[in-house]
Formats: structure tokens, sequence, C-alpha cells
């Protein structure tokens, strides 16, 4: 991205700026007012799922059974997880699309402003549902967020308000990607040429599609959970002629390509943070979005490598063994890209560059751990123990949680045209990074000696490796809160940021003054 | 070709409705839940919630047609309906995948494994040594009693017909509407929302006599397939021949014109999508 450009200038005398009152937030159709929406509710969600895993890490303290009973063990898992993945790291990425793509691409708005609007306030109402569920006879979810018949059917009264939450939560996701699709092929400035779009453009184009393509299979799943307990199909019962297993493969077409949702944008957010810091152009931007697709396409091709151990033909185990395998190629371009792009480069670490540092230093681990599973004779080891559980979190929170979070940093000085304090970011980064490592690495190793995921008790010789997460979790999640500090004095004052923010910064939206307009781009740049 | 300030994007001012909508959805599905949950105010709430969410479309969608037709739409914004209904046909496509994807699974995978075949599993030989249909099936358990094969005919082949006409019927109207000849616009509509809902009476036909027959949703596999792929490409019919009705009432008032019939071309992709599942419904569900 080293375009010039020209006529960036704005004419908002013609234009209102937000709506006073409260209610400006609940009729905005601004994607900057959205995009802010998204972005604290999915902070608010951060710490109901964070606190739900300091439950679990709480129980799992010790061996023995002391602090909770195992069925609400058994709920918090679940819900932990369906927190931290549709209310955490999904609103999250929408909420940087919302205030990025346009601004990013010169665009004067989102193409679909109203559907913006609810897309985002119809996941206040799914959560909701989701989190009563945990006050109804029966419990919320126990069976795992993957909701694996038949053990998810004997859920109690909660059971219908989960699947339709999961449809409202799908509904959601699906106008959102929809909107920014329309908004990257309708609206970018004149020059715009899909090759010149910035990286966190191109992951969020290419995670829209994904979106798509999977959020309505996840519909038709649940939905067919739904009638198998209450009207009698029998799409996952033996006995009627259907099979428990073939929900784990429907669901998985949908659950595969949701990780890579849950990556991609990050891989984006990343891409635009090391140039910067590095004073260098990105090593490699066309590999970097053929990379990015082929991931995209891939992760169409390799849903089974979840289901190894479930019973499958040897030819079925091959084949999702070697495509899987092969989702390392692509990931390596990317990775080799971004240390290529430091190479040389005159780099320095704010912040923002630290998470992206951490992140593809992080990633990579669990990329490592991936391969691993990846093989299907050693996986039949691996398979629901915590090693899986240490290979996911290293890719969720030191990977898709630090992109955003680097995201944040790299970006706030735009929305609010006030810098963050750098050392009070420096020292949310290091002890996050210590502690996230206190927490994750040693699943590593009771999950290779054979402890089991989703159990609350575990065997003695476990207990050491145990307690060390457990300190790591409390202080990764109290460490948080520094980071909470942080936003709140940034959005209340500080030194004020420039329009060009970062020295090595490239790309539209450090055109515009800091913080940036209410509308922006309403006559578009032109790029050349 | 930069903009001028003659020439910005249409971006409404602050917007009520999807908040209704937001209440709406979240009403209807929390009536339905409770409604499943045999809680007696289920019911009720599930009805309230439906009547916001229609309140909802009228004024919704009213917003947008005035705004249509007070000529706030311009090509630049036209772009980006066409690409918003595109991939949501796609991701209604892709809905429809999964419960495709359910059928070819239990035809190919499961029924052939619980009658023995594939390395390994002795399920066939232990559990169900005497179940021996191949499909249609209810299952070894026989659930849900009686099981028979949905013919093709008469009454899915005429469905078929008939579908392929209203296909045929909503092109003239299109031909028609680009040559501004609005009696023939009018008259194409009218004949694809009355064959759109002649086939959804003829649905409603075949599965009264299909539970008359005893085969009901509960009929095992063959059953769960049948009644919710037929079951959901039904309502998906019923949606698009409203969608069409509310473009004929339009059309009568004197909407669209030559070049600007955006919401008319929607209800037509919409109405091909459907006409496709049917095509595909007809191959795999009733003949194969």
């Amino acid at each position: 991205m080293n375009a010039a450009l020209t006529d960036t200038d704005h004419h908002d005398d013609h234009h209102h700026g937000p709506a006073p009152g409260l209610m400006r937030w609940v009729t905005t159709t601004n994607h900057k007012d959205i995009g802010t929406l998204y972005l604290w509710f999915s902070l608010l969600m951060f710490f109901i799922g964070g606190f739900m895993a300091l439950i679990i890490r709480t129980e799992l303290f010790q061996p023995g059974l002391q602090v909770v009973d195992p069925h609400f063990f058994n709920q918090m898992t679940t819900m932990h997880a369906l927190i931290m993945i549709f209310g955490v790291v999904m609103p999250a990425f929408v909420g940087l699309a919302n205030w990025m793509v346009p601004i990013m691409i010169g665009a004067p708005d989102m193409a679909l402003p109203r559907m913006n609007n609810w897309s985002f306030w119809i996941l206040p109402f799914g959560f909701t549902m989701m989190l009563s569920t945990l006050f109804m006879d029966g419990g919320g979810p126990a069976g795992g967020w993957t909701l694996y018949p038949p053990l998810s059917l004997q859920g109690g009264d909660g059971f219908p308000f989960l699947i339709f939450s999961i449809h409202i939560l799908g509904i959601s996701s699906i106008m959102g990607a929809i909107n920014i699709v329309a908004t990257i092929m309708n609206l970018r400035a004149p020059g715009m040429t899909f090759m010149k779009m910035p990286l966190f453009v191109w992951t969020w184009f290419i995670t829209a599609y994904l979106l798509i393509a999977v959020m309505p299979v996840l519909a038709g799943a649940v939905t067919m959970l739904l009638t198998d307990k209450f009207f009698g199909t029998a799409f996952f019962t033996a006995a009627g002629g259907g099979d428990p297993v073939m929900f784990q493969h429907i669901f998985w077409f949908f659950g595969h390509p949701e990780v890579y949702i849950l990556i991609l944008p990050s891989f984006g957010i990343v891409s635009e943070i090391i140039p910067t810091f590095s004073r260098k152009r990105l090593f490699g931007y066309a590999s970097m979005v053929y990379a990015t697709s082929s991931i995209a396409l891939l992760s169409f091709i390799v849903w089974a490598h979840h289901m190894f151990t479930v019973g499958m033909p040897l030819s079925g185990e091959l084949f999702f063994m070697f495509a899987t395998m092969l989702i390392a190629v692509p990931t390596g371009v990317k990775v080799f890209n971004w240390v290529a792009t430091m190479w040389r480069g005159a780099m320095t670490f704010e912040t923002p560059m630290l998470f992206a540092l951490g992140f593809v230093i992080m990633f990579t681990i669990g990329g490592f751990s991936g391969v691993m599973l990846a093989l299907a004779p050693v996986d039949f080891q691996y398979h629901d123990t915590y090693f899986v559980v240490a290979h996911f979190h290293y890719v969720l929170v030191p990977g898709a949680i630090f992109g955003i979070i680097a995201a944040v940093y790299y970006w706030i000085p735009k929305w609010t045209g006030n810098m963050y304090d750098e050392k009070l970011g420096k020292i949310h980064f290091w002890v996050s990074t210590i502690f996230v490592n206190l927490l994750f690495f040693p699943m590593h190793f009771v999950g290779l000696a054979g402890m089991p995921r989703r159990i609350p008790d575990y065997a003695v010789q476990f207990a050491d490796f145990n307690a060390i997460a457990t300190i790591g979790a409390f202080g990764f999640g109290f460490s948080q809160i520094i980071f909470v500090v942080v936003l709140l004095k940034c959005v209340k004052g500080g030194e004020k940021a420039t329009d060009q923010v970062w020295e090595g910064a490239e790309g539209l939206e450090w055109t515009l003054p800091s913080p940036a307009p209410y509308h922006s781009f309403t006559d578009q740049p032109e790029v050349k | 070709m930069a903009s001028t300030a003659e020439n910005h994007y249409y971006v409404p001012e602050g917007a009520y409705w999807p908040l209704v909508g937001s209440v709406g959805l979240a009403t209807t599905t929390g009536g339905l839940a409770a409604w499943l949950n045999e809680s007696s105010l289920g019911q009720p709430i599930f009805y309230v919630g439906m009547a916001i969410l229609v309140i909802m479309m009228f004024g919704w969608f009213g917003t947008v047609i005035r705004e249509s037709e007070s000529g706030q739409y311009r090509p630049w914004e036209d772009k980006s309906f066409r690409l918003g209904m595109s991939w949501f046909i796609f991701s209604e496509v892709m809905f429809f995948a999964a419960f495709f994807g359910a059928l070819f699974y239990a035809r190919v995978y499961s029924v052939p494994w619980i009658l023995g075949e594939g390395a390994g599993a002795n399920t066939h030989e232990w559990l169900w040594s005497s179940f021996t249909e191949i499909w249609p099936t209810n299952g070894p358990a026989d659930m849900g009693g009686s099981d028979f094969h949905m013919g093709w005919w008469p009454l899915p082949f005429l469905n078929t017909a008939i579908l392929l006409t209203s296909g045929v019927t909503v092109t003239i109207a299109h031909h028609a509407v680009i040559k501004n000849d609005r009696t023939r616009f009018i008259l194409g509509l009218a004949a694809t929302v009355a064959l759109g809902f002649i086939f959804v009476y003829f649905q409603m036909v075949e599965y009264q006599e299909a539970y008359h027959e005893g085969m009901t949703l509960q009929s095992g596999i063959y059953g769960s397939t049948f009644f919710m792929l037929t079951g959901f490409h039904g309502f998906h019919v019923s949606m698009g021949a409203i969608i069409l009705l509310v473009v004929l009432i339009r059309a009568i008032r004197g909407h669209f014109t030559p070049t600007r019939h955006f919401a008319f071309e929607a209800a037509a992709w919409y109405w091909h999508f459907v006409d496709v599942v049917w095509l595909g419904l007809f191959i795999f569900v009733y003949i194969l």
C-alpha cells in the first residue's frame, strides 16, 4: 500500500454529527458508532467468558472435586467456549471491520447501514437468551460447545433457548458478513483496486465469504438437533436410520471454516502492524492474498480431522490428514512473509508491535501443535486431551485475541484522538505474555501424558502442572484489567495523537484527522 | 470519477426499525422455546413476537420503498442492494446444503452401515440382523410406523411443471417491465404469484396424503429428510410468493420503471432460487 493520496479534505458542514442522548447508540447507522458498540460488547463478553474460565481453572487447581459440582463445571466449559467464540472474537472482528474497512478503502460508510445496526443489536438479545439458560431448570448447555448429540439433546429447559440463540447469532454474523462484502465490492474509492487493498480488508473479505458459506450450515445442524428433540425426526438416531456421527460431519463442515474465521482477520491486523513498525513495505503482498485465499479454500475440505477417532474409513482418515497438513504451506508462507518484512527493517517496539510479534511467535507454536494433531495416527493418542486444549488456546488467545488487542492499540489513537499510555500498554503486553504461557504451555505436557479435557477431576500426577496453569489463568485474567485502564484513560484524554499517529504508517485511515470525523470520505479520495 | 456533493452515497439517519426487529426476533424465538418447553405462556408470546416482526417488515420495507420512490437510490446504492441479495441467496443455498448433505450421508453411509456394509463394525450382525431395507427406510427400529416412498407421480411432477412455468412467467414479466409493457408486466407477475400459491396448495395436499398413509416427520430418516427438505422448501416458496405479491401490488400502484426495478429483480432471483432447489428435490428426494 503505497498509494499517493489526493482529495482528502472533508465537507462535514452539511452533515449532522451524532444525535444527542443514549438513543444515538440504539438507532445509529454510523459505521464508527456501530464498530464502537461491537468492540465494547466484545470486551464485556470477554470478562464474562473469562470469569467462566477462572471458575474452570479454580476447580482444576487441585485434583479432586472441591469448588463446583461436575454438572456446573460442564456448563462452564460449554458456555465459556460459546461466549468466547461467538461473543468475543467474532464481534470484536466485526467491530474492527466496521470501524476500519470503510476508512481503509475510502468509503463513506458501510454499504447497508440500517442492516449494520440490526446485525449488532440482535447480539445483546441473543446472548441474554443464551446466558439465561444458566438459570433455567436443568441449567445451561453442558455437552460441550460442539453440541454433539445424543448428549446435547439431554439438556433441560435451556435447550431450545440455546438453539434459538445460536440462530440469532448466526443471523447477525451473516448480515455482518454480507455488509462487509457489499462494502468492499461497491464502496472502494476510485483507484483502490483489489490488489491495492490493505491486507486487513483482504483478510476480512475472505472471512466474510467463509461466514456466509458456513453459518447457514450451523443453523441447519442445530435445527436438526431441535427437530430431533421436539418433533421426532431421526437425523441423529441410528434406530431410525440416521447417525449421531452425521451431526459431527455437518457441525465440523461449519466448524473448521469457523476456526479460520476466528484467525484470518488477525492475520490481516498483524500484516498491517508489522510493516508500520518495521518501516518497510509488507514483504510478498500478493503471496499474502493468495495464501489467505488458499487457507480459506482448504478449510472446506479438512473438517473430519476433528473426528479421527470417531470411526471413519481409512481412505477418509488419509484424505483429511493430508489435506490438513497442506494448510501448513500457505500458513508458512504468511509467517515467512512477516519475518521477511522485519528483516533489516528499522524496527521499534511500541505496544501494537509487541502484541503483533507475540502473535507471530505464539500463533506459530499453536500452528505446530496443529500439525501434530493433523497426523491421524498420533491424534488417536492426543484426541480429547489437554494437548488439544493447549493447541487451540495458543491459536485463539495469543493468536486471535492478541491480534485484536494489537489492533486496538494500533488504531485507538485514530478512534479517540489520544495516544494511549505507552508504559501501561507495554506492562499489559509483558504480564499477558508471561501469564498466558504459564497458563497454556503446561497443558501440552499434561495432555501428552493423557489428561482428558472437559473433566473436573484428574489423576494426582497432573497436579503440579494444573496448579501452574491456574496461577497463569488468574494472572492473565487480572492483567486484562490493565487493558481496561489503558482504554478508559485513552478515551478520557492523554497526549494528542497526530493524524499520521505512527511514523511508518501508510494507508487511507492515516490521512484522516485524529479522532476520525463522524462522517469520513463522504467525498471519496482518489487512490493513485 | 471522484464523487461530488450531489453524488454522495446515501447513508440514512437513525433507524428505529432494527430495534423493533431485535425485540420481535427475541420475542418470537423466546416464545417458541417456551412453547416447546410446554409453558402455557409460550404460544401467546410467540404470536406477539410474530406480530412485532410483521410490523417491523411493514415499517422497514415501507421506509425503503418510500426512499426508493423519492429517488434517493441511484445505481451506486442499487449495486449494494444487488450484492446484498445475491449473497443472501447464497447463504440460503448453504442452508439447504446442510439438509441435502444429511440426505446424502444417510443414503450413502449411515443406512448401508446399519445394513452391515463397511469394515470393522458388527452393528448389523449383533443389533439389527433382521434389518434389510435400503431406501426408503424408517430405520431398524421401524420408527414412526409405516414407511413408503413418496413417488414422483403425479403431484410432484405436476408441481415441477408449475414451478418451471412460474419461472417462465416471471421472466415474461421481467422482459415486459424493461419494455415498459405494464399490462404484460402485471399479468406475468400475477400468474407467477398464482402458480406459487397453487404449488404450495398441492404440497399441502401431498402432505395430507402422506400423513393419512402414516408417512410422517417421525418416520425415521426418510420421513425426517423428506419433510424437512420439502418443508423448508415449501416455506421458502411461500415467502417468495409473498414477496412477489408485494412486488405485484407495487407494480399495480405504478412503481418500477424500465431502468429501475431492483425489488422486482430481487424477488425474481429469489424465485429462481426456490425453483432450482425444487429441481434438486425432485431429482434426489422423489426420483432417485
